[in-house]
């Protein structure tokens, strides 16, 4: 019963339809499961949407939601993934003051150390963009701290899975029944 | 799934298109799916459609129900006693949140049924237009699928495709919400019916190796024992299920949504699980070896604690939703896919079987069951009349042959335990829900889809008073069922936790009715209303010899009790007999 709580990372392939974001969200509020990050976007398919959720959950209730996932008419398909099984990555962006690029000296080699890229420069501020790691952002952020941040916003994860999906082969599947 | 309705409309589908609106367009696409009979409530934003049903009034049939929850429940009933997919019409706003109800009892109960609801015009949508409201968002967690239609080029193909996703595989409600842009815009029409949506697989593929394992598991078993649900009356399977059990021997009980597939007279059903259901197969179901599982889902009323559920068994779970397996209990054998393919492929792996001695401790249970409970319940010789007499009086008049359409609370387990059903489809109720007030409408859009079948609604005098306009329905449609109002003057389920858990304290239970028979009369329905036993038989026979509508109130003991019981979160080994 005292199954671990760990961090996965769900895919749900979905038609393109307006509302599933609604039915699938629903899923997780009516077991009172918190969405540490969701992100939309279209997947390798032409038409079809890519849902990425990260929730803390049991693997047990990882599984139950898949089924509840895969139930809905609109979803293709629904996978759970640990950390170890997925390549992923967040992005975040900052907005400081230009000034500071002068006045502190120190913030040229933070961001040549970070890998970050800077965006746009002018003359009241500047913006950065550190693609990465959760910790690897957060620590950029903990360092340009010190000086001060007018705007921070970190995007949901977005990750692809080392094993393979087979997402056209069931559409394909479909087509020729 | 058997699509009873596919033959019909073949004739129907047109290969060329004609230019017509949309609200045309609505009633040809029901027209095509083999609707003759809809439930529904007009209003503002669904105008054009009902106009075109006026127009069509030859060819489908319009229910005007006296509100909308009641055309929800009555296209239920109509679904549960015919397979059929149900229909309900109503406008936006409060028209289609009345309906909602209605919509949550059919998924939890995996009823078919496609509503149609009105929207504002779509240049309103999100305006605080009157009578918006944001049915999608609202029914979106209730329904199996829905779908807002802002064009009328959209209807047909969205139409089609509510229908099959009602249906097929595990059945379910389908709203679809059309604004009233759409009903009065053109579009060129044919209909073609849906066959398959590509992100949907409506029946997974039945695994030979898990039949085979499934096979294996019964032949060695000791003391096997079945449990069937609705799976079983969804999937046609009723001969699939007998063959099994008769060629295995072995005891099948059923859950409340699977009752009727097997009569009750059956030498090897051996009554109903769950929390009032019968001791004999709730206390073994923790003595048995190899506990198999069809068509049903491990409901909280069925397993009472978990943790204490079968613990000993394998379990083995015939299940067409691949989201129950492994839901609530585990299955040591899943076998996915429809109950009539799957027990097919079963039942030739099976050994001729019989479990006399095992058989027989269902048997002793029995004994000890009949001695505490039902003695008293049927054959009572105290002054009070009891719910069980009542029933077993109709099983009597009506020959086992009734559909029985029961409501929410201490007369549904009485009318679940105590009914004599010959025939399948027989047990309308509102199992996975609860709805108080779901019979009286249940039972006209049973009573409507089956002419030939005596439909008889045994209600509460709590859940009748929940829908009791719909009276008013049963009078201008002339529908012939037969009512029962098992009247204790309390809301005798909820009085009975308070007697047992709350001391006593009855809040909110005890209820001062009104005269029900002159209600009945008001309508025009003839009534009878029975306080003494001697009165009963002659009162039933009148109600079932009437070819007309007939309302029996039948005044009950007060203060009875439903046993046994497995209070809840408790054990089923822990049901109670008093």
């Amino acid at each position: 019963m005292n199954e671990e709580i760990k961090s996965f990372t769900i895919s749900i392939y979905t038609e393109n339809n307006i509302g599933l974001l609604n039915r699938i969200s629903a899923i997780f509020q009516r077991r009172h499961i918190n969405i540490e990050s969701l992100t939309t976007s279209q997947s390798e398919i032409e038409g079809v949407n890519r849902f990425v959720i990260v929730v803390n959950i049991t693997e047990s209730q990882a599984k139950k939601i898949i089924g509840q996932f895969q139930k809905q008419i609109e979803v293709i398909r629904a996978y759970y993934h640990t950390e170890e099984q997925t390549i992923y990555q967040e992005s975040g962006m900052f907005k400081i003051k230009s000034d500071l690029l002068f006045d502190e000296p120190q913030i040229q080699n933070i961001i040549k150390e970070s890998n970050a890229r800077i965006v746009t420069v002018n003359k009241e501020f500047f913006v950065l963009e550190k693609s990465g790691r959760r910790n690897e952002i957060e620590s950029l952020r903990r360092d340009l701290n010190i000086f001060g941040i007018m705007q921070f916003v970190r995007s949901g994860r977005i990750a692809v899975t080392k094993e393979e999906m087979k997402i056209t082969e069931m559409l394909l599947a479909f087509n020729n029944q | 799934m058997k699509e009873t309705q596919t033959m019909e409309t073949s004739k129907t589908d047109i290969a060329q298109t004609e230019r017509i609106c949309g609200s045309e367009a609505i009633i040809k696409c029901l027209i095509a799916e083999g609707v003759d009979i809809l439930y529904g409530y007009p209003g503002g934003a669904i105008m054009p459609v009902y106009d075109e049903l006026y127009k069509y009034r030859d060819e489908i049939h319009h229910v005007l129900t006296r509100h909308e929850q009641g055309a929800a429940h009555a296209a239920q009933g109509f679904a549960r006693i015919s397979g059929r997919v149900g229909v309900a019409m109503a406008t936006s706003g409060p028209g289609a949140t009345n309906l909602i109800t209605g919509i949550a009892d059919a998924q939890i109960d995996s009823t078919p049924i496609v509503c149609i609801t009105g929207q504002v015009p779509s240049h309103l949508l999100g305006t605080d237009a009157f009578q918006e409201t944001d049915i999608i968002g609202i029914s979106t967690p209730v329904t199996k699928w829905n779908h807002q239609v802002t064009k009328a080029s959209e209807i047909p193909e969205v139409l089609a495709k509510a229908f099959y996703i009602a249906k097929s595989g595990r059945p379910g409600p389908v709203l679809i919400d059309i604004t009233k842009d759409a009903q009065f815009g053109e579009l060129d029409f044919k209909y073609e019916k849906c066959t398959g949506v590509r992100s949907y697989i409506p029946t997974p593929k039945t695994n030979v190796e898990s039949v085979n394992a499934a096979a294996n598991l019964i032949n060695a078993a000791k003391k096997p024992m079945i449990v069937w649900g609705q799976g079983v009356i969804l999937g046609e399977a009723e001969a699939e299920l007998k063959a099994v059990i008769e060629k295995t021997g072995i005891p099948s009980a059923w859950t409340i949504m699977g009752a009727s597939a097997i009569p009750t007279s059956h030498p090897l059903n051996i009554g109903m699980v769950g929390m009032h259901g019968n001791y004999a197969p709730n206390k073994l179901t923790n003595e048995c070896d190899v506990l198999i599982a069809i068509g049903m889902r491990f409901d909280d009323r069925v397993t009472g604690d978990l943790n204490t559920y079968a613990k000993q068994a394998k379990v083995i779970h015939f299940e067409i939703d691949p989201a129950e397996v492994n839901k609530n209990v585990h299955a040591d054998v899943a076998v996915l896919g429809n109950s009539k393919d799957s027990l097919s492929q079963l039942l030739p792996l099976l050994n001729e079987n019989t479990h006399i001695e095992w058989l027989q401790e269902f048997k002793d249970l029995y004994a000890i069951e009949f001695d505490k409970v039902i003695k008293s319940d049927l054959h009572p010789t105290k002054e009070g009349l009891t719910m069980g007499e009542v029933l077993k009086e109709i099983n009597v008049q009506s020959k086992g042959d009734a559909a029985i359409v029961s409501d929410v609370g201490q007369h549904q387990m009485i009318a679940c335990r105590y009914s004599e059903f010959n025939k399948t489809k027989s047990n309308i109720t509102s199992g996975g829900l609860g709805t108080m007030g779901f019979a009286l409408p249940a039972a006209i859009g049973a009573k409507m889809a089956a002419p030939e079948r005596e439909v008889v609604a045994i209600i509460g005098d709590g859940g009748y008073q929940m829908n009791i306009q719909e009276l008013g329905t049963i009078f201008q449609q002339k529908v012939p069922v037969k009512i029962v109002v098992l009247n204790n003057e309390f809301l005798g389920m909820v009085r009975q936790w308070q007697q047992l858990f709350f001391d006593k304290r009855y809040a909110s239970t005890e209820m001062t009715n009104p005269d029900f028979v002159t209600i009945a009369k008001g309508y025009h329905i003839e009534g009878k209303r029975v306080v003494k036993r001697e009165e009963l038989a002659d009162a039933i026979k009148e109600m079932i010899a009437s070819k007309e509508s007939y309302f029996l109130e039948v005044c009950v003991e007060k203060e009875d009790n439903v046993f046994p019981m497995i209070p809840s979160g408790a054990s089923v080994s822990d049901i109670r007999l008093s």
